[in-house]
């Protein structure tokens, strides 16, 4: 089942001779249970594909769906609405509210949609069981370490019925050890069938996904192909 | 790769037979560097010549031969720890090579060439990761050793990323050269194996 597709996305920033191209006629589309990478230098047009596939930009051209679901069809509400209950975003600086301790954090997706206090709660401590941050549950963000910060932002992306994940550079300021899990668990979550586009310039983060594709002045330039088990690795052969 | 010091170092543990050090050497180098027992022979045989390991003279040449490290064994083992490898001059590297030689062949793309390579890095590294995400959490050694050829693969799409931005950036503002004022460095490329 297609999660996300973005059908020829083109976005064009400023008029005249400042105009931009900051994607060009980009198709992807991702499955249910299926972890994308997207890698590219600055200014690629990485960032900008993952707030068009978030609806939190308009593209000039093209169509995005979610869910099978056109965003161009929808109103303002009926788009926030699906942010909220499909999509989970995951930024490098967290965005947890200082306010709001990990569990309130974690169950604000909910709340803001109407569910109960209660139920909402519930939800988000099922998802912070989830990454093993129980115990923090009751913790405010500036008494969390960065990874775990970075656990709870996941927690919340992943809250309730949340689909499809969205994360952008989600381990940047993550030592290697902090960042590989959280990949990890991006990963994970969408073997239990959750769909992630991740954004990252970072290969060896990229190599958890499914699929990596690569942006290059706002074309997909190319994306690997499905690779051989592990196994191969083991057994010297042609080319190694 | 050295087995003579990765003997020595399994030998600091208590005396072993040939059999258990070969079994010993492939488990904890995370079953990627195969090891046949005649090397393992081999190598105890010179390690017993130099003086760094001794044997159970009794015992006939086979399976049931002991061996145990000697002083000269240890001090020759902490010294090869601490003793970098010899990184000083460029290795030959034919990636290197292969984009050198790419920018002067006529109506080749050279950023075509570089993402060919950088696709084929990527999903060695998707391997990598997938055994690391089955295996490594079992096995240590395993995770050391894939985490050492993710860094390196990583090393090497690096090198390509920075090409790329070079080479574009080197399109977009051609360089005028001048000669007398740039003296060359003359590099040693290839002396190391």
């Amino acid at each position: 089942m297609t999660l996300l597709e973005l059908r020829d996305v083109s976005k064009v920033y400023g008029t005249g001779p400042a105009q931009t191209h900051a994607l060009d006629t980009v198709s992807l589309s991702v499955e249910a249970g299926s972890m994308v990478a997207v890698m590219g230098p600055s200014g690629s047009g990485k960032s900008t594909l993952l707030t068009i596939a978030g609806s939190l930009e308009d593209p000039t051209d093209g169509e995005v769906f979610v869910d099978g679901a056109a965003l161009s069809g929808m109103s303002r509400a009926q788009r926030a609405q699906l942010r909220r209950r499909f999509i989970g975003f995951v930024f490098q600086d967290y965005n947890l509210l200082p306010g709001l301790t990990a569990a309130e954090n974690v169950a604000l997706p909910l709340e803001l949609d109407g569910t109960a206090v209660r139920k909402a709660r519930i939800a988000g401590m099922a998802a912070l069981d989830e990454l093993d941050l129980a115990d923090r549950a009751d913790h405010f963000p500036d008494e969390l370490s960065g990874g775990e910060r970075q656990r709870v932002a996941i927690a919340r992306a992943m809250v309730g019925q949340h689909r499809l994940l969205l994360a952008d550079e989600p381990s940047g300021a993550l030592d290697s050890v902090n960042a590989e899990s959280v990949m990890r668990l991006i990963h994970t979550a969408c073997k239990r069938g959750m769909a992630a586009v991740v954004v990252t310039h970072d290969a060896q983060l990229a190599s958890w996904a499914d699929r990596v594709v690569f942006l290059r002045d706002g074309r997909v330039a190319d994306q690997t192909r499905p690779t051989p088990g592990p196994e191969t690795l083991l057994t010297p052969g042609p080319g190694r | 790769m050295s087995v003579r010091h990765a003997l020595l170092a399994l030998l600091t543990e208590g005396p072993k037979y040939g059999l258990q050090l070969r079994e010993e050497f492939v488990a904890r180098t995370g079953e990627v560097w195969p090891l046949n027992v005649g090397q393992v022979y081999t190598t105890l045989q010179r390690l017993e010549r130099d003086g760094l390991v001794e044997s159970d003279d009794a015992a006939e040449p086979g399976p049931q031969k002991g061996f145990r490290i000697t002083t000269d064994g240890e001090q020759e083992l902490s010294g090869w720890l601490r003793t970098p490898p010899d990184l000083t001059s460029p290795p030959r590297d034919e990636l290197v090579i292969k984009v050198l030689v790419a920018l002067r062949v006529p109506g080749t793309n050279v950023h075509e060439v570089i993402q060919v390579h950088r696709r084929y890095l990527v999903e060695l590294m998707q391997q990598w990761t997938r055994l690391k995400e089955d295996e490594a959490d079992f096995d240590l050694g395993l995770a050391l050793v894939v985490d050492a050829e993710l860094f390196r693969l990583d090393s090497v799409i690096r090198w390509l990323d920075a090409a790329d931005g070079r080479l574009k950036r080197a399109a977009a503002e051609p360089a005028t050269p001048d000669p007398a004022a740039t003296p060359r460095i003359r590099l040693k490329v290839g002396v190391r194996r």
